[in-house]
Parts: C-alpha cells; structure tokens; sequence
C-alpha cells in the first residue's frame, strides 16, 4: 500500500521510512518545514535548531538512499497557528505545555495526514516509540507503550483518536534504540549515529523565556515571589520565567533551596516552598481522550505518567465529564505541573490521557 | 515523454531549466575529450579552445542581435546578473548617482543583489505592478531622478511569463542619463530578442533556459558601458570576467543558441498553442480557476494558474506522484513552496498567492502530453478540494 512516513531527518523516522520501504510498501516521504529558517531577530536565529534545513537535507538524502520520493511540506502558518501560539500562551498563563504533543495531533496526525489522503496514501508512519494494535473483541485500536520503555513516547501520542490511530504506523515501536541505529547502521543510512534531539525543538539556546517575550511582543508584567501563607520573598519579571519545581534562577536568599509550588497567574505571583511541599496526590484533567474504549463508569486502577520523564506511579482515576478527570496517585508526586499532560496506563495500554489543570 | 526512475515523465517546468537542445552534449563531450586547452594559452591547443569560444560568443551575440564583442561569457544568469548590478554601482558610483530602480517582481538574482547594493548606501525603489504584473511607464517616470544611475526590469517574469514593456521603460531611463539593465533569462531562446530594439544598456541571459548545460550565461554589455569585473585575477573576457572559461560548458551554449535561433519561428507558434490548450481545458474542467498575468502579452511557454481551495504545495505533489512534473515560480531554500512575491505584488488576495501553479513547456513538449495532464488535473483538484473542505468543517481537533 501506499504510505506517507514523516520524515524528519533523525535517525527513527529514517529507520520507519527504510523499515516500510523494506516491508515493500510504497513509501511516500513528507518532511515539514516549521518555520522560516532566514527569520532572525537582532542578528540571532529566531528559531530552534530542530528541523533546521541540514535536518531537511539529511531527510532528503536517506530518502534519495531508499529510492523513495522526497518533499518537504510548508506548514510555517499551521504550525505558528497550533504549536507555537499555544506555546505562548500556555507559558503567559503561568503553565508549563507539552507543544510535542500539539505538534502530533494538530500537525503529524492532522495537516500531514490530510496531505497524506490527498496523495492516496493509506497511512501515515512516524519514527515514534510506541505501537498500535487493532483489538478484534474491542473493536478499537490500542495505543501500546514501545518495547523500549526508556524510549517510550506514547506520552506525547495521548491525544490520538481512533480514526487516527487507525491510519498510524510506528515501526520502531516493537525496536529498542540501539536496534533502531543498528538497522540504520546495517544499511548504510547516513543518520545512523546522529545525536537524539532534545528539548523544545524550536526554541533557540533552550532560552524559552526570551522566546516566549519575543513571540508576545508585550512586556509580562512583573509580580511577587510569595511563600504560601502570603509572605513576600522578592520580585520576578514575569511568571512565564518560571515552572513547578524549579529551584535555579528564582533569585532569593533564604537559608535552604526554595521551589516553585505554583503559578499564580491572575496574581502575577509566584508561591515557593520547600521541596517536601512540592509533593501532591491529586490532580484535575481537561481535553481527556479515552483510548482503550469509552469513558470508564467508575474508579479505575492505572498507573499515571505526569512528565515525559516520569516514572509512571499507581493511581485511580475517574472521568468527570465529557472530556475532564480526576487523578488520585497512591503516593505524593513532586511537582504535578499544569500544562503538562497526564497520561494512563495499564500495563503496556495507554487508558487515555488528558491536560493537567 | 522522459524515462527517468523507471517512470514515463512528463516534463512542464522549462522555466527551471530544459534538457539539452539537440547537438549539445556531444559539442560539450566532443571539447572535454579533444579539446583540453586553455582559450589563453598561445600554443595550438589554446587557439583551438579559444575559437571554440569566439563561435559560442557569436552564436550568443546573433541570438540577441548584438556584436560578438560586447558578450561577456558568464557562470549561468545570476552571475550575469550580479555582474550588471554590482558592476554598474562600482564603476558608476564615483559619478555621484546612487539610486537604483527595479520592478518589485524580479527573479531573487536581482532582488538580493539590490539589498546588497542598499548595505552599501544605494538608495533603491521597487516598482510596482498592475494586476496582470506589467510595470508602467508612467511609473517609472514618477520615481526616475538626477540621482539613478541604474534601472533593472525584467523583460520576461519567470512565474507569470508576463512580459515587460522593456523598450518603453528602457527610453525613460535613457533620457533621464540612467543605465538600463534587463534580466532576460526568461525570454532568450523563447521570443525573439533584439538589444537594439529593445534600446537598453545591459542584458543578462541564462543557458540551462534553452537547451546548454547548466552553469553558462552571459552578459551582453553595450559598447562603452563601464562595468567592473566582480571577479579579480586574469584577464579574461576582456578583463570583465576572470577565470578560465568552461570551455565545455560554453561551447555547449553556443549551440543552444544556434539552435534556438533556427528553430525558434517554428517551435514558438507550436508551443504557445499547446500552453493555450493546456490552459483552455482546465479553466473549462476544473471550477474555481484562473490564469495569471498578462496573457496577451507573454512567453509563449507559460501558464501560471491559481486552484481555489487548494495548496499548490499538495498538486504540485500529487502531480508528481502521477509522473507530471510541474512547479510554482517561488521555492525557498528547502525547496517548500512561499507564497508567491510575484503575485503578491500584483496585489492577488493571499490564498491565491499559495494556490498557483506554473506550468511552462517547452520545445519537446507534445499534445499527447498535455492530453494526460488535462485529464490527469480535474480528478486530482477534486480529491484535495474535498479532503480540504472536510477538515475546514471538522476544524482543528486539540
């Protein structure tokens, strides 16, 4: 069959590309340009290395490698549109987003899929750690983990609905990491040994606080470092500078490290705390996808992921509405961090998952 | 039809670049093979390399109606390009003049070279177009001073096809005491092209554009025109251009040229008439269509038609994947699709900036093809229109 893998020049979605090509399905490669890579600001590229044009060509040459046709797609407005706006937003609120997560379901499984049915494509492959699976009983698609669990990255895939799960491949889900770069290796793809790429792709120097400024064009308003029965610490400019259990860069003195507890937006302030404080147990969920089947009738035993990095912990959880939960986790969590999302499991099945309230 | 990956092709994008005219490769094989000298050596082998030269330098000045002597054989269009610009404000600068006018549809070889020229404290004025993407006289007139020593105007857009009333614009700046560049990239070995006729001072041509190898041009540069040479070494072409000569390369441009010439008055007719049924049968089979620019006065090769609804970038794929090979005029450097600075300036609404599609023949173009393009586009549009339709109604899920 004809399919379209997302290319983004890294060393998984070369191997997904070259492992469907290999399968003999007609591969289609599509690459995505994010952002005008000319576009500077005070001489500084405005933008993240990810995807950068060296990206592109390295997608380009492994396609040219695998003898499948190549192109790189402009989605500069759509990707401004979702990924970043929210971005700005998220962190102007006094939340810390995920734009990974936007960037597969209103990018990777939205435009690019769309652009894939135009070609005729049945399906769209990425190099993503996870796997899906048709269930004849359950008449559903699971999403489960990746067989590598350092590498797992259905975290980000959480949002996935059943008529994009359906069109999805991952064919490096059921492969670890070493096993991606020795395939790659095996047949000679130039990316074999490229370096993983790491934090928010398309920020410059990881600064996210100066992209944020820039991208609003408006100053943050400045406001108070309070500890949480109300007594004034010191001052910040702005409470997009600062994330849930952060401890560098709060700019006090005070006898032992203080975190950050919470954001207070309307306020413009920011709580800190010691970090036994940081611990909490519950949290509300918005914008929830149920994956494994519908809305659960009532507590539901999972275990729940809170960061990418998280190692998920034993919890209950119960929907509340359409698209909203509760989370109870069994032991405290450090650092429950709205924006972030949470995501369920149960063993190797990902229940669902939504935003962290 | 070209075999080229185990695919049957169908090539529409002769304003990138065409294949090589009839004769060329073996003229650039037959110089690489047996004639390995250096134009400026004085032996044997460097005469012979040397008249190769002079014959490709004759066959370009005749394509153009120019002296021989007046050609300076380039590296491609744009290096022609940078040489009339560069080497215009260099050798005019010390005269006082500082402004330089060009249309605001100029290929990026002028457009960049102009906001080189601004870093060095040229004043520069783009010139604004209609909604065909002809440049006005009168236009010219209003912005045309004591101080422009240069004015650059396409004569023919690479987009749009669309061409400029050159000889028109080139009289104005005349007789203000200004230089007249024209980039002809687009319209040598097309239409016929005379420097007289068209009255101005300097012309840039490309080769790959009718049929020689990529990486020759020139610049035809009237008698007692001063530009410097903005590649410093030896001496040749006239001090205007140092460095060896591709030899090979030049000597296949020579042969466009004289093919292109000879062939011109039958090829042309044939070719304009097959854009203007590609055109017809899909303004008359897909709805929400338009062409853009002027088409009664343009290239006889080029179509460029906006799709409502659609992505070009999406057609342009599709068509691809279907063995038709099209293009937009504007690609950045990863080679996505921007929207159009050429359709832009003539003031189109913005989603018909990013929904067009150039279509541009050439002289092994047949019916046979464009049949298979006519009846490969309306199903195509179809499909996309409706994908598009049915994610504008389900709106972006978060």
């Amino acid at each position: 069959m004809r399919v379209v893998v997302a290319m983004s020049g890294g060393v998984d979605s070369s191997v997904a590309a070259a492992l469907l090509t290999e399968a003999g399905h007609e591969v289609i490669g599509l690459s995505m340009q994010l952002y005008d890579q000319r576009e500077t600001v005070d001489g500084a590229p405005a933008f993240g290395s990810c995807c950068s044009l060296d990206d592109l060509h390295d997608a380009r040459r492994v396609a040219a490698q695998l003898g499948i046709p190549h192109y790189i797609v402009n989605f500069e407005r759509e990707f401004k549109a979702t990924v970043v706006s929210n971005f700005v937003a998220e962190y102007a609120a006094g939340r810390t987003p995920i734009p990974c997560v936007h960037c597969n379901a209103d990018l990777k499984f939205a435009t690019l899929a769309e652009r894939a049915a135009g070609l005729d494509a049945a399906a769209v492959g990425t190099g993503h750690y996870a796997r899906v699976l048709y269930d004849e009983d359950l008449r559903r698609y699971r999403l489960l983990r990746g067989v590598d669990e350092d590498k797992d990255q259905t975290y980000f895939l959480f949002t996935l609905t059943q008529g994009q799960l359906a069109h999805a491949l991952f064919p490096v889900g059921h492969l670890s990491k070493p096993e991606v770069r020795a395939h790659a290796a095996r047949i000679g793809l130039s990316v074999a040994d490229k370096p993983d790429s790491h934090e928010i792709c398309f920020v410059p120097d990881g600064n996210t606080a100066k992209f944020v400024e820039r991208q609003l064009a408006t100053a943050m308003p400045v406001g108070e470092i309070v500890t949480a029965d109300g007594q004034v610490l010191g001052e910040h400019q702005g409470i997009h500078k600062f994330t849930v259990g952060q401890r560098k860069g709060l700019g006090l003195s005070t006898p032992k490290p203080m975190y950050v507890l919470k954001l207070i937006p309307a306020d413009q302030q920011v709580v800190v705390g010691m970090k036994e404080d940081l611990g909490g147990v519950s949290l509300d969920a918005t914008g929830v996808n149920w994956i494994a089947g519908p809305a659960p009738d009532g507590p539901t035993r999972v275990t729940a992921r809170i960061r990418h990095r998280h190692q998920d912990a034993p919890a209950t959880v119960e929907s509340t509405g359409d698209t909203t939960a509760h989370l109870v986790f069994d032991e405290p969590q450090t650092a429950i961090t709205p924006g972030q999302a949470v995501v369920f499991y149960q063993g190797e099945d990902v229940v669902g998952g939504g935003w962290i309230d | 039809m070209l075999r080229y990956d185990d695919a049957v092709r169908i090539y529409l994008d002769y304003n990138a670049t065409a294949p090589v005219a009839p004769g060329v490769a073996d003229a650039v094989c037959r110089v690489l093979t047996d004639e390995p000298g250096n134009p400026s050596s004085i032996h044997a082998f460097g005469q012979r390399a040397k008249a190769r030269l002079d014959e490709a330098r004759q066959a370009v000045a005749a394509l153009i109606g120019a002296p021989a002597a007046e050609v300076v054989l380039t590296g491609g269009g744009t290096e022609a390009i940078n040489l009339a610009l560069r080497g215009i404000a260099e050798a005019t600068e010390g005269a006082g003049r500082r402004h330089v006018i060009a249309s605001a549809i100029e290929h990026e070889a002028v457009l960049i070279t102009l906001k080189a020229l601004e870093r060095r404290g040229w004043r520069v004025t783009l010139l604004p177009v209609d909604r065909t993407g002809l440049v006005s006289p009168a236009a010219l007139e209003g912005v045309l001073d004591d101080d422009t020593a240069l004015v650059s105007v396409m004569h023919a857009n690479n987009e749009i096809g669309t061409i400029q009333p050159v000889a028109a614009l080139a009289a104005l700046a005349r007789a203000k005491g200004a230089l007249f560049h024209t980039d002809a990239v687009q319209s040598v070995g097309k239409i016929p092209v005379d420097v007289t006729a068209l009255g101005v001072d300097l012309l840039s041509l490309s080769g790959h554009k009718f049929g020689a190898p990529k990486g020759v041009g020139a610049l035809w540069v009237r008698r007692g025109v001063r530009v410097t040479s903005q590649l410093t070494g030896g001496r040749q072409e006239r001090s205007r251009r140092a460095g060896t000569e591709n030899t090979a390369g030049l000597a296949g441009l020579g042969v466009a040229a004289r093919y292109a010439k000879d062939t011109m008055a039958e090829s042309s007719p044939r070719i304009a008439s097959l854009r203007d049924q590609l055109e017809s049968a899909v303004l008359a089979s897909v709805p929400g269509t338009a062409v853009n620019g002027d088409t009664s006065s343009r290239v006889p090769n080029t179509s460029n038609i906006s799709f409502d609804g659609i992505e070009a970038e999406s057609l342009l794929i599709a068509l691809d994947l279907e063995g038709v090979a099209i293009s937009t005029g504007s690609a950045c450097s990863s080679g996505t699709l921007e929207p159009s600075h050429v359709l832009q300036a003539m003031g189109l609404p913005s989603p018909r900036t990013r929904n067009s599609l150039r279509f541009s023949l050439g002289p092994a173009t047949t019916a046979e093809e464009i049949h298979i393009v006519t009846t490969t586009i309306p199903a195509l549009v179809e499909k996309l229109r409706r994908l598009t339709r049915r994610v504008a109604a389900v709106g972006v899920s978060h």
